[in-house]
């Protein structure tokens, strides 16, 4: 069984922000959310770098081990989703996130949040798979369609690569040697364990 | 002749090359001993600035960047939310394992401890009942306070068993509810909180400034609390209008509310951009003092209600037995009474301005 990981190439990355539309555009996802977003540190200076981050769908996430109703679950490809029927919008999982990746909509007055959305890998939800129900809630299922998330699909620089860890690591692996670097896994050592 | 003239003009030219050769050794031995000496030029000038570049030279440009990632710095991203900036933000950790651990833990065991305490109490001690009833009574609480006092606990109650489902819920109630049933009650509980917080803050306020006066500690409040209040035999010292006791649990509900009001700010409104550090820290404050202040709280109602005979009267009436007055305030017992016989009057002598 595969598990699916996010990887973005700092080297390669060149802040066009296609990931961020693409994923708002292929989830219809509302105003004020976005499950991915692309950070640039040491911006205009020397050893400026990119990097595109969403939710990275952690082995043992740390959202899950807070969230008081228990609405989050792994799927078998270890993508980390959460049910919208059960969650209460407590803002637990955006305390408890390293990557800031839960996002809630305003819901009314006083900053109430509404329903915790985040990145799903484009796996969808609890519902039914391509389900008008699913794709109101988490967006496109375009993991049960064979394919993989859009913004690595639509990545200009394939700096972004999601999919299968153990490919996506060869990939990189290939990319090192050509280089002659040491590795810059982005996010790995806190996202996942060594054995996953 | 010519050969004479060339060994000269070869010794003439071994002797110049050698003292060029030893030239050139002096050169480089001054150089040698002089040219590090100019680093001072540079390090008396900006030795701040030579010590980055020497780092920047020394150290992995990649692993700087990762390093800065890890620190949590903010970097530049055209997305708007919280925090947006920033890759990977440390304190979650430390809020997790506080929260799933110590907090609920020791929460849970404290509230357990506390539960088991005042059961054994009432098992050993049993409850303090009246000598007698004399039939006549003293007023002890006006309309406002009981008002007041009831607002805030029937709220209190609210907020205490909807905050600790939060806090407990997972691991007691999901086993008995099923998932769908208590994210059902909880999507009720949590905005039941958030809204009756904003009323329990306005009822304990003016309810606490109210009190303050009268919990101010005194002499005759420590000699109660290091009788026990008579609790445990011996002697039950006099105490004024609020004894020893109550006047800690006074002092725990104002302290821990709060701790509670300030702590809840932060959780409340999530839309005034607080840091995810400020809201964490806050969580945790906000738990510990619940905690705290429930486990009080327990306590206050044993002993208001089962605890002591008489005592719930006070709170739902107003009146109170001349006899409980004389068994548990002998102090303010005499107060009033030494007011009514002078002013004939049977008003409670406010407590707030002392009456000479």
């Amino acid at each position: 069984m595969a598990r699916m990981k996010f990887l973005c190439d700092a080297e390669r990355c060149i802040e066009c922000n296609g990931c961020v539309t693409a994923c708002k555009n292929e989830h219809e996802v509302p105003w004020g959310v976005n499950r991915r977003r692309v950070v640039t540190l040491d911006d205009g200076v020397p050893g400026e770098r990119s990097i595109s981050v969403a939710c990275m769908h952690c082995t043992d996430a740390p959202c899950a081990a807070v969230c008081p109703v228990d609405c989050f679950y792994t799927t078998d490809d270890g993508i980390v989703l959460h049910d919208k029927d059960l969650c209460i919008g407590c803002g637990y999982c955006f305390y408890a996130c390293p990557f800031g990746a839960p996002q809630y909509p305003q819901k009314e007055a006083f900053g109430v949040r509404g329903k915790m959305d985040k990145c799903t890998f484009c796996a969808g939800g609890p519902e039914d798979d391509g389900s008008a129900a699913e794709f109101e809630k988490y967006g496109r299922n375009r993991i049960a369609e064979g394919k993989l998330p859009i913004c690595a699909e639509m990545c200009s620089t394939k700096a972004l690569l999601a999919g299968d860890g153990d490919m996506v690591a060869d990939i990189y692996r290939e990319r090192i040697l050509k280089r002659s670097t040491r590795p810059q896994t982005w996010g790995w050592g806190v996202a996942y364990k060594a054995d996953s | 002749m010519a050969e004479q003239a060339n060994t000269t003009l070869n010794r003439r030219d071994s002797r110049r090359s050698k003292r060029v050769l030893f030239l050139t050794l002096a050169l480089l031995l001054l150089g040698t001993l002089a040219l590090p000496l100019t680093g001072y030029l540079v390090t008396g000038v900006s030795s701040v600035e030579a010590a980055a570049a020497q780092q920047d030279a020394s150290s992995n440009p990649r692993a700087d960047y990762w390093r800065e990632v890890r620190e949590g710095n903010q970097g530049v991203t055209t997305t708007q939310g919280p925090e947006a900036g920033i890759l990977i933000q440390n304190g979650g950790q430390n809020w997790r394992q506080i929260r799933q651990g110590p907090v609920t833990t020791y929460g849970a065991i404290g509230l357990g401890v506390v539960i088991l305490m005042m059961v054994i109490f009432h098992v050993v001690v049993g409850r303090a009942k009246l000598e007698t009833r004399t039939g006549k009574t003293i007023t002890r609480w006006s309309m406002l306070d009981r008002v007041l006092h009831w607002y805030v606990a029937i709220l209190f109650i609210i907020l205490a068993i909807t905050g600790i489902s939060l806090l407990f819920g997972r691991e007691f109630l999901i086993p008995v509810l099923g998932k769908e049933g208590f994210a059902a009650f909880a999507a009720l509980a949590k905005p039941v909180h958030d809204y009756l917080s904003l009323f329990f803050t306005a009822g304990i306020t003016i309810m606490l400034l109210k009190w303050i006066g009268q919990n101010i500690p005194n002499a005759a409040d420590v000699r109660w609390i290091l009788s026990g209040g008579g609790y445990f035999g011996g002697k039950h010292e006099p105490a004024g209008f609020v004894n020893g006791g109550e006047k800690v649990w006074y002092w725990i509900l104002f302290i821990g509310s709060t701790a509670m009001i300030g702590s809840g700010i932060f959780l409340l409104f999530p839309n005034l951009d607080w840091t995810r550090e400020a809201m964490q820290n806050a969580n945790i404050i906000h738990g510990i003092s619940g905690l705290l202040v429930i486990a009080g709280s327990i306590g206050h109602i044993y002993l208001g209600t089962i605890g002591n005979e008489g005592t719930l009267e006070g709170m739902v009436t107003g009146e109170v037995d001349e006899q409980w007055a004389k068994q548990h305030h002998a102090l303010w017992y005499e107060e009033v009474k030494g007011s009514t016989s002078s002013a004939g009057g049977a008003a409670r002598p406010s407590p707030a301005a002392p009456h000479e």
